[in-house]
């Protein structure tokens, strides 16, 4: 895993440091910089210095002291941007994966079962609509129609109504309410769509054939026998999508203007601040590695024969 | 060609293949080995067909496959026609190939379903560049599928179109296509229908009469078996227990496994079935990867005997009637007779 | 035995709808199995002799699919219960087994858990404990050697032949008067194989249990079967008790399966002769006789007529064929085959004419 992160930093160090678009210390210094303020900055920051220096700073920094680095932009320490950020994040991923698995089980389990009736056609036709659809483009649809500033049918709070959870319970959830839906929304869809294939396919297995015969109702058939083992691949797709989000749902954060380490993200890369886009990265990283392991963890959970 | 049956084509001398068992990777290293062939000797006659029998985990297959060398043995000698291949490297393999062929047991799974039955057959010409002439070519392959009873008109049809039976024969014409030596038969009955079996089973039969062809036969089936082969060897995990000729190896089994095996089969006939004996050995095979030790067939034998089968090893030797069996309390006849539908003593 | 059958099954048939149009599995097939009888199903793969017995129990039911008949069990029809009452019957009075018991087996839940699943489903109100006590006792009864030790463990920790043995146990839990087995020795080696069959024929008597056991293999219904019927393309083409169809089976079909495979109490070197051609399309079935096809002895009669199943004499109304051959020449035909004679030599013997079968 450690060996993971350290490629990962020295692929993203290297694009982001090597073969910068724009200077960062030009950046820093403004559009009248002169040459010696610049070169001082280069050297504050250390980029005057050979790259693998930099880089043997930067990884030194994160192994001893779990420091990232200061922001270019705004002096302050990475970690602690990312730390402020990560609960909107949180909130955001945690709220969406909950609503798209409510929505996604039981459309999924319905499509198998009644699989070429109108329910199922119906379903997997919106949901084909749902995972085509762009996130983006659905957050201002939604936020078009359906927020409280400029939407046509008042019904949600709209973008940048985000307050943190210890703050007001009631008003973080109203102003996520918006955003878990559009981006569960392709998830919920996608998921759905999986679980229908992986459910099909297990109730032409010969144990669900063997449920049968033992008399046990249809309903426990198709539940306890056939969704059990039907989830194993969406075990996978849910951990690495988590993992994802984690790292930063950039696009739905940036549309509703949620304080997440998405929003961070692309506040940084449209700053050129390197030096929290390479946080960013490392996290998002981490996550998925982490996400990763959970996954094996609960591939042994969910199925017996994992484990040794 | 003489088919004598007197002289050795292939001759196997301690042939051993040990697969690593794939542990997981807290436990990485300490994982064991399965003995699917541990130290089997035996020699292949020209123009006889060798069955191998046993049943599931006895290593037949890969003794196949080893002799095939589509598996590397782990040591051991492989003489084919006077000369060890058990250690030549994949481009001195490639003429082998054209002596020794194989036919598999799923004729469903074995042949690409994109292409027509003419190219498939056609394939073993091209692999060894034999035959360049495209319309000699076709001849040839026509010939073939006429040889082994498919309608040469279907050369572009493909394998779909075929049933069982039918793919089976294609399987065989691709075997047979370059005239080898050697043709190993994997089970290449058991996914087939009753009826449809036969027909394979008198196929094989015929073509090497014809060819003069040397066959290693491999079934769990005994009843085929008895029927296909001229001497048989029996397996039991990763060793073979007896060898002799058909006759004497049905008509009186020295190994107690052999004789649980045959007694085993099931006869359709309701009045002997009702009246012979049968030994039905306990227990399940053990697992190759931790094989009993001593004699591997102590552990379900009925004549065991603490302190000498656990203890001893029992050698491959000549028993009474001429089987070599490997056991240190052989069935005697009297116990043959009882329990075994084929017993001539 | 006296009294009404266990099971009566009447005119089944049972039709799939597909792409290709209409398939006939099962055409019209009636038996009856008696309390503690082992009714052997025999035939080759296309047969109907699984979907049949699948049918008895709803297990064919689909959109696609159409059950025609009386299947009486207990003085009810299943085919008309309603599916609550069905169910109760499923895995309880009637239970059944499979082919490959691995598959067959859930393999995420122990298999203690499955067989409780099974007792608790059919009886109201017993507790977990006593579901529990009841499953150890099944795994005893059916040869798991430590049942207690071994019933938390999942399937895939069992070989082949103990997966069978859970199997059975899973269908003995709630005393089942019939036990349907479909193929349940194929996956299985013939040490193993012996066990098994051994196995059930233990309990057929010992429980006074029915069996209904489908195979492909002559050989194991010839161990164990107290009656047994031959199918080909989806009927009955002979039924009679055991002694009789091995020595002296009167349908051209089954002398095809019985001269087809070789066995070791007959001369090794004897001769294979193969069922000409091939199995017939169920969507398109061949005019009259279905077996006209492949048969010898045709007839241009046999084209056109499809033969009952009827007594194959005056006198001997327990075995039937599905035949248009005169009994006498069915007679004199079996005993020239039987004696090594091929199909030309036996029909000049039986002074019938001979068509030769193009593969």
């Amino acid at each position: 895993m450690g060996v993971l992160l350290l490629i990962i930093s020295a692929i993203t160090f290297l694009i982001f440091y090597a073969l910068p678009s724009t200077d960062p210390a030009q950046l820093r210094a403004g559009r009248s910089g002169s040459p010696e303020l610049i070169a001082s900055i280069r050297h504050n920051l250390g980029l005057d210095k050979p790259i693998y220096v930099q880089y043997y700073r930067y990884v030194k920094g994160i192994v001893l002291h779990f420091d990232f680095g200061f922001s270019y932009q705004t002096d302050a320490p990475v970690r602690q941007q990312i730390v402020d950020r990560l609960p909107a994040t949180i909130s955001l991923t945690v709220g969406a994966v909950i609503l798209w698995l409510t929505l996604a089980f039981p459309v999924g389990i319905v499509s198998a079962v009644k699989r070429r009736s109108l329910v199922d056609r119906a379903a997997m036709g919106g949901a084909l609509l749902a995972i085509s659809a762009p996130v983006y483009w659905l957050g201002l649809v939604a936020l078009y129609l359906f927020s409280n500033d400029i939407g046509q049918f008042k019904i949600f709070d709209g973008a940048g109504t985000y307050v943190p959870i210890s703050q007001n319970v009631g008003t973080w959830f109203s102003s996520l309410l918006l955003p878990w839906m559009v981006l569960a929304a392709s998830f919920a869809a996608f998921y759905a769509r999986l679980l229908r294939s992986s459910l099909t396919e297990v109730l032409h297995e010969d144990y669900i054939r063997t449920a049968r015969a033992k008399g046990l109702s249809e309903r426990t058939v198709i539940l306890r026998h056939g969704v059990r083992a039907a989830i194993l691949p969406l075990v996978t797709v849910l951990g690495l999508d988590i993992g994802i989000l984690l790292g930063g749902a950039i696009l739905t954060e940036s549309v509703f203007n949620i304080p997440g380490i998405g929003r961070l993200a692309y506040d940084a890369i449209k700053a050129s601040d390197y030096a929290t886009i390479q946080g960013t990265v490392l996290f998002g990283a981490f996550f998925i590695i982490v996400a990763n392991l959970i996954v094996d963890i609960a591939y042994a959970v969910v199925d017996p024969r994992v484990r040794y | 060609m003489t088919a004598d049956r007197q002289t050795p084509l292939i001759e196997v001398r301690d042939l051993v293949k040990h697969f690593p068992i794939r542990s997981g990777f807290l436990d990485r290293g300490k994982g064991g080995v399965v003995h699917a062939v541990d130290g089997v000797s035996f020699d292949v006659m020209q123009g006889e067909t060798l069955g191998l029998v046993g049943e599931s985990g006895c290593g037949k297959s890969t003794t196949a496959r080893l002799i095939t060398r589509l598996l590397d043995p782990t040591s051991g000698s492989i003489r084919f026609d006077g000369r060890d291949i058990a250690q030549l490297s994949r481009k001195e393999l490639k003429p082998l190939r054209r002596d020794m062929q194989m036919i598999f047991q799923d004729p469903y799974s074995s042949l690409n379903p994109r292409k027509t039955v003419g190219s498939i057959i056609s394939e073993p010409f091209l692999i060894h560049g034999m035959e360049k002439d495209d319309a000699k070519r076709r001849k040839l392959v026509e010939e073939l599928m006429d040889q082994v009873g498919l309608n040469p008109e279907h050369y572009n049809r493909r394998p779909h179109e075929f049933s069982g039976g039918q793919r089976q024969r294609i399987g065989v014409a691709r075997a047979i296509a370059l005239k080898p030596k050697v043709v190993v038969a994997d089970e290449p009955v058991s996914a087939l229908d009753v009826s449809i079996q036969a027909q394979i089973l008198n196929l094989l039969r015929e073509l090497q009469r014809d060819l003069g062809l040397t066959i290693i036969f491999i079934a769990h089936d005994l009843s085929v078996v008895r029927h296909m082969c001229d001497r048989i060897a029996v397996m039991y995990l990763g060793k073979i227990v007896e060898l002799a000729d058909a006759d004497a190896l049905y008509g009186h089994p020295r190994h107690p496994y052999t004789g649980a095996l045959l007694s085993s089969v099931p006869v359709p006939d309701p009045v002997l079935a009702r009246e012979r004996k049968q030994t039905v050995l306990g227990g399940d095979v053990p697992s190759p990867a931790n094989p009993p030790k001593a004699c591997r067939f102590h552990t379900r034998c009925p004549k065991a005997v603490d302190g000498t089968c656990d203890v001893d090893e029992p050698q491959l030797e000549v028993k009474e009637g001429g089987n070599i069996a490997a056991c240190h309390f052989p069935l005697a006849d009297a116990e043959v007779a009882a329990a075994v539908p084929t017993s001539e003593v | 035995m006296t009294g009404e059958p266990l099971l009566s099954v009447e005119d089944l048939a049972v039709r799939f709808d597909t792409e290709d149009g209409v398939v006939h599995a099962v055409d019209g097939i009636s038996y009856t199995v008696d309390r503690g009888q082992v009714l052997g199903l025999v035939g080759e793969s296309g047969s109907g002799k699984s979907v049949s017995s699948m049918s008895l129990m709803g297990l064919t039911a689909g959109r696609r699919t159409t059950i025609e008949g009386r299947v009486m069990f207990e003085g009810r029809d299943l085919l008309t219960l309603p599916g609550s009452e069905v169910r109760a019957i499923r895995g309880g009075a009637i239970s059944m087994i499979f082919q490959d018991p691995l598959s067959s087996l859930h393999p995420f839940y122990t298999i203690g858990r499955q067989l409780i699943e099974g007792v608790r489903a059919h009886q109201d109100g017993v507790s977990k404990k006593a579901a529990r006590e009841r499953a150890i006792e099944m795994l005893g009864l059916v040869g798991i050697p430590d049942p207690r030790g071994r019933v938390d463990a999942y399937p895939h920790e069992f070989s082949g032949g103990m997966r069978q043995r859970v199997m059975i146990a899973m269908a003995l839990v709630n005393e089942p008067k019939l036990l349907i087995a479909d193929e349940p020795t194929t996956a299985l080696d013939v040490t193993v194989q012996a066990q098994i069959l051994a196995l059930i024929k233990r309990l057929n008597e010992e429980l006074d249990m029915a069996v209904i056991l489908i195979t492909h293999d002559l050989g194991v219904v010839a161990e164990i079967a107290d009656e047994v019927a031959v199918m080909y393309a989806g009927r009955i083409v002979e039924q009679a008790k055991p002694e009789a169809l091995f020595e002296a089976p009167e349908h051209p079909y089954t002398w095809g399966l019985l001269r087809s495979i070789p066995r070791l109490d007959t001369p090794r070197d004897q001769e294979l002769v193969p069922v000409a051609g091939r199995p017939p399309s169920l969507i398109n079935r061949p005019s009259g006789c279905h077996f006209h096809t492949r048969c010898p002895y045709v007839r241009e009669a046999h084209r056109r007529i499809d033969p009952p199943l009827e007594p194959v004499a005056l006198g001997q109304e327990d075995h039937v064929v599905r035949c248009l051959l005169p009994h006498e020449t069915r007679l004199e035909l079996w005993r020239s085959l039987e004696s090594g004679a091929d199909a030309a030599a036996a029909g000049r013997a039986a002074g019938t004419e001979v068509t030769e079968i193009k593969a």
